[in-house]
């Protein structure tokens, strides 16, 4: 049986920031929804202990962050953020639900990367300030819960979309191979990622 | 390897920014947005009631698990300098004249609920039973959560709308909320209105509450301490 063509789609240091951040957010998450909803406040208790869990997260998903970039293949990062930035033609027909052939990132791809970057940023802001906030009155304002609050419900749509797209959808869910071992299926690669599958040399294992 | 036709923009750091400033830029809009937003999402939460905080409670504790309140066994202890120290079961709160208050709840971490429907005791009925002494000038309440504890001077605890809750929204408070008795003084932050009330201790100088000696102002008041006003 011929072996089948693979192409590698993401670097390990793509893999690591994708996994370091994943694995915080469910984290955080998760001591999040407990310390949030009420129901869950009460079956679950340890106040104290879930807002440490949740705040140690944080800073653990900082310094994780920052070790991956420095210790990591960065030409591919600076690749990857080149190509999440740029938008050509096809990538706004895209948008606009027309078929178009994409890249190595589609641009719903692109959007929610440039989404989760920015997101990070304003519950890093926001939760700091509720952090400082609890222990000098000038750090605190009303609206900080608010906004933590907001990040969170739009990130728990945007997070229950990526799962079902990576793991349920059944013509996008091989995407999940490229994110764990790093190759994807050249004829997979072919139909969703046209513009990039033909412009890579093939890698056969 | 891009053709001049493909057009290419940089429309992934404009989204990226456009969001950071959204979101930064929230802190100047975020509280005039949720009031506008306010009738649907208060509406939401008394569809939720316990299950989404929308527009409505937090719960908030200082412990490991929230205290579970024993009707058999429970008891309100007053003391301290009084004339006669007072120990109340359930039951004889039950038979104090009742007083019923709509009032909003601010808490000092951003979030209000309005038009809490409050059911109990005045203050001033409980302290009447234990009689305090002309040296007391201060009252300490202790929660059965340990070590979680606040305090009000005599002219703060007399406010006309003070009250020891027994019903909340027109049922038996529920644990997250203090059963079966918490402090309510609408006039002041939450963290006051100590929750799983057990003791008052009447006190000739006012102490400093938990939350007081993590850095919070000993009065309360809303929009007027806390850095707030």
């Amino acid at each position: 049986m011929a072996e089948k063509r693979r192409l590698l789609r993401f670097t390990r240091t793509e893999r690591a920031v994708h996994w370091v951040h994943a694995t915080a957010f469910l984290v955080l998450l998760a001591t999040g929804l407990a310390l949030y909803l009420p129901s869950l406040a009460e079956l679950i208790g340890r106040r104290p202990l879930l807002k440490d869990i949740h705040v140690y997260t944080a800073v653990a998903w900082a310094v994780a962050i920052v070790a991956v970039v420095l210790a990591g293949d960065r030409r591919s990062l600076g690749r990857t953020l080149r190509e999440i930035d740029v938008f050509d033609r096809d990538d706004r027909d895209w948008l606009r639900g027309r078929k178009a052939p994409q890249g190595r990132f589609n641009a719903g791809q692109k959007l929610n990367a440039a989404i989760t970057v920015a997101f990070a940023i304003l519950f890093a802001v926001s939760g700091a300030f509720l952090w400082l906030g609890e222990r000098d009155t000038r750090f605190r304002f009303a609206q900080t819960i608010l906004i933590h609050d907001w990040l969170t419900q739009i990130s728990l749509v945007l997070f229950l979309g990526h799962l079902y797209l990576a793991v349920i959808h059944p013509s996008t869910r091989h995407a999940l191979n490229g994110m764990t071992r790093g190759w994807v299926d050249a004829e997979w690669a072919e139909r969703h990622h046209p513009k990039w599958s033909r412009g890579v040399p093939p890698e056969t294992r | 390897m891009t053709a001049p036709e493909a057009d290419p923009r940089p429309y992934g750091r404009r989204a990226f920014l456009a969001l950071l400033a959204g979101g930064v830029s929230s802190f100047a809009w975020a509280l005039p947005a949720s009031r506008i937003f306010s009738p649907v999402t208060s509406g939401l939460s008394q569809l939720f009631a316990n299950v989404l905080p929308v527009g409505g409670w937090r719960i908030y504790t200082i412990s490991g698990s929230m205290p579970v309140f024993d009707p058999t066994s429970w008891t309100l202890t007053v003391d301290g300098l009084v004339e006669r120290p007072v120990t109340l079961t359930y039951d004889d709160l039950e038979k104090l004249p009742a007083a019923e208050q709509v009032s909003t709840f601010h808490c000092v971490t951003g979030w209000t609920v309005r038009n809490v429907r409050w059911r109990g005791i005045r203050l001033r009925h409980i302290l009447d039973l234990a009689g305090p002494l002309r040296s007391a000038h201060a009252l300490r309440f202790v929660s059965s959560e340990h070590p979680y504890e606040d305090s009000l001077t005599m002219e703060q605890a007399l406010l006309p709308d003070v009250m020891l809750a027994l019903e909340l929204d027109g049922s038996p408070l529920s644990r997250p909320h203090g059963a079966p008795l918490r402090l309510v003084i609408p006039e002041m932050y939450g963290y006051k209105g100590v929750k799983w009330l057990e003791r008052i201790e009447v006190v000739a100088q006012q102490p400093t509450g938990f939350w007081e000696n993590l850095g919070y102002d000993q009065d309360a008041w809303v929009g007027k301490s806390n850095g707030y006003g």
